[in-house]
């Protein structure tokens, strides 16, 4: 099966997380750099699960050094991390807009658990440069967005302007009970709310998603239905999450002991997916794991 | 294996499916298709049959196969089984469905390519599973390609032979017979007498994959035939975490304690902090964390669990979870649970 790719893909871009964190932290350049060297091996090892104490691990005890952490966080967590994740983005990205919570509103009838929800970042807009360099692909947020929701039925009647060639796509991230990590879920429409075929979407992502794309159709970003919102969107299939986001802190135990590993989860993680979807974090997010929150 | 599962694998739902009267352009009009359809298959995959029942009749086009009940388009990923036992009117058989080959409604739907889309949402699904069982989905990703072929075969065909022997290489549960001829006798009387011991010992303990279809309804009904119809996706809602099977001293894991512990909004006596749970003993942590005032229930809501339909069956609910686990799930390793609950507002006691 067509696994590999992706676990290709996650540890090369562990690869650039490390680079850019030993950036802000020179004295683990070599260490983070040799601990890459041979995780890429052992990932190409088919996934290689290596140590897998799922469940009955709490991330608190993991922090305690008793067990070695799984790379997972439980949903309480994900909800903690979640809060800390939208609050550097809003500090360090201020032009972009900021990741809301949304509670879920999955059980009409009861005030529902609070923890329940997700984050959501809307109405990003990818602008096509004319030269078509892929690696310069990158998602922008235009002001001038409308409030139209794409929930509405589409206008078929109304004229769609060619030159407009702008598409809106919209994030989510979502925990994850069965693999207790965060999945990003996305979905792309043109300004008159009609959704992109994958066809279209491929040619917005940055090169190599897109190659790998082609290569493990059903595998790498899958079409599913939204958790939440009973809707086709795109997710970028979960299965070596826990995998690779053991291997960011692997042997970190400084951090592990302060607690950072639930409190930067979603950073750490959105670090390496965003790069997927062509959506990069500044450095300074990274910056404030190692310094300000010690 | 058991009675069970093999009733499970060779159960069916018999369908009456209409084309869709905006594509008939022929007089007289198509006749229905009779259909009986595996209930762990899935509605994609009958369109091999209905294609040529139909196709003399098709207005000119590509085809984008979908179905609806009563104008509901029917999600394609979800077993036909699941779909019928939360969706169909009692007492309606055959099971009247609509068959369109046009006008996909992608908006709402999932796009379907055919087999090979449903077998890859049937391998993801089942890496999934893995997951929340071994913790790590390696079994299922390294699985030879004819093993694949085999297992998708299995599953297609109904054989359930062949896929015990496929699956049990991706070492994702135990199975035992004695136990289960043993509990299967004595539960109609008095499932109390089973004993904790026997039910949980044999069951690889741990993580179970459940995907719960939750409605709620708030008026009294006696029987299933005026229970309200689902006519909206946004009526049910699709529930995806996985149970811990949790003995008790002297008490065995019981399906209601499955449901109750799946669904804490619902039964927040269940809120009470177990070790090692920690995606139930969620909310006893929040506690302590969460600064934010609202955070507290001050109105809960008294549920009550009207009935659990699992394969067709609704079991009495003091069955022990491990035997609907073992027997009911789909091949998958999902286990697939219609619940339906009587909601009514109460003012909690703190």
């Amino acid at each position: 099966m067509d696994v590999h790719n992706y676990s290709l893909l996650t540890i090369v871009s562990c690869c650039a997380f490390l680079i850019e964190r030993t950036k802000t932290c020179p004295s683990l350049l070599n260490e983070s750099l040799c601990r890459c060297v041979n995780t890429i091996s052992l990932t190409l090892v088919h996934c290689n699960p290596r140590i897998c104490h799922r469940r009955d691990m709490d991330l608190k005890g993991a922090v305690k050094d008793i067990i070695p952490w799984d790379g997972t966080l439980s949903s309480s967590d994900f909800y903690l991390s979640a809060r800390t994740f939208s609050e550097k983005w809003k500090m360090f990205n201020p032009s972009f807009p900021p990741w809301q919570w949304i509670p879920s509103s999955k059980h009409h009838l009861v005030a529902s658990h609070k923890v329940e929800g997700y984050l959501s970042l809307e109405n990003v807009c990818h602008i096509k440069s004319s030269e078509e360099e892929e690696s310069n692909s990158s998602l922008t947020w235009e002001e001038e967005s409308k409030n139209s929701q794409s929930e509405e039925p589409f206008d078929y009647a109304t004229l769609v302007c060619p030159e407009d060639e702008v598409n809106h796509y919209d994030f989510h991230i979502v925990y994850s009970s069965s693999y207790r990590v965060p999945i990003l879920y996305f979905r792309s429409y043109r300004s008159d709310g009609q959704l992109l075929p994958f066809n279209e979407v491929e040619k917005d992502l940055p090169g190599h998603s897109a190659k790998l794309r082609s290569e493990s159709k059903w595998t790498f970003i899958t079409h599913e239905e939204h958790p939440y919102l009973n809707r086709p969107w795109y997710k970028l299939h979960p299965c070596g999450t826990s995998e690779w986001m053991k291997l960011l802190y692997d042997g970190d135990s400084t951090l592990n002991r302060n607690g950072f590993v639930i409190e930067q989860y979603l950073v750490s993680w959105f670090s390496v997916i965003g790069q997927v979807v062509g959506l990069k974090i500044p450095l300074e997010m990274l910056n404030t794991v190692v310094y300000n929150d010690s | 294996m058991s009675e069970t599962q093999k009733n499970v694998w060779e159960g069916a739902v018999p369908l009456q499916i209409h084309l869709h009267e905006s594509e008939i352009t022929t007089l007289p009009p198509p006749p229905p298709a009779l259909v009986l359809a595996p209930r762990i298959g899935y509605l994609p995959l009958l369109i091999s049959l209905l294609k040529p029942h139909f196709s003399s009749t098709l207005p000119p086009g590509l085809d984008t196969v979908w179905f609806d009940y009563k104008g509901l388009p029917l999600k394609w990923y979800i077993p036909t089984g699941v779909l019928f036992d939360l969706l169909c009117v009692e007492p309606e058989r055959p099971w009247n469905l609509t068959v369109h080959f046009r006008g996909y409604p992608s908006n709402v739907l999932l796009p379907c390519e055919g087999e090979d889309s449903v077998k890859w949402s049937f391998i993801n699904s089942l890496k999934e599973a893995a997951y929340v069982i071994n913790g790590n989905s390696k079994n299922v990703m390294n699985m030879s390609q004819p093993d694949q072929v085999e297992l998708w075969g299995s599953v297609l065909n109904g054989n359930l032979e062949t896929y015990r022997r496929v699956a049990s290489k991706l070492k994702l549960g135990t199975f035992e017979d004695e136990y289960t001829e043993n509990v299967s006798s004595v539960l109609i009387k008095s499932p109390q007498s089973t004993g904790d011991t026997d039910v949980t010992g044999q069951v690889k303990t741990g993580r179970i994959p459940v995907r719960l279809y939750l409605w709620t309804v708030n008026e009294e009904f006696d029987d299933f035939e005026g229970a309200p119809q689902i006519d909206n996706w946004d009526k049910v809602s699709y529930i995806n975490r996985p149970v811990e099977i949790h003995k008790e001293d002297g008490k065995y894991f019981s399906l209601n304690d499955a449901v109750k512990r799946i669904l804490p909004e619902f039964f927040p006596e269940n809120f009470f902090v177990i070790e090692g749970d920690a995606n139930i003993n969620q909310s006893g942590e929040e506690g302590e964390r969460s600064s934010d005032p609202g955070s507290s229930f001050n109105a809960v809501e008294i549920a009550e669990i009207k009935f659990v339909r699992i394969q067709g069956i609704e079991p009495i609910l003091e069955i022990p979870f491990s035997w609907v686990v073992n027997n009911l799930m789909n091949p998958e390793y999902f286990l697939h649970m219609c619940v339906c609950l009587k909601v009514s507002k109460a003012n909690a006691v703190q």
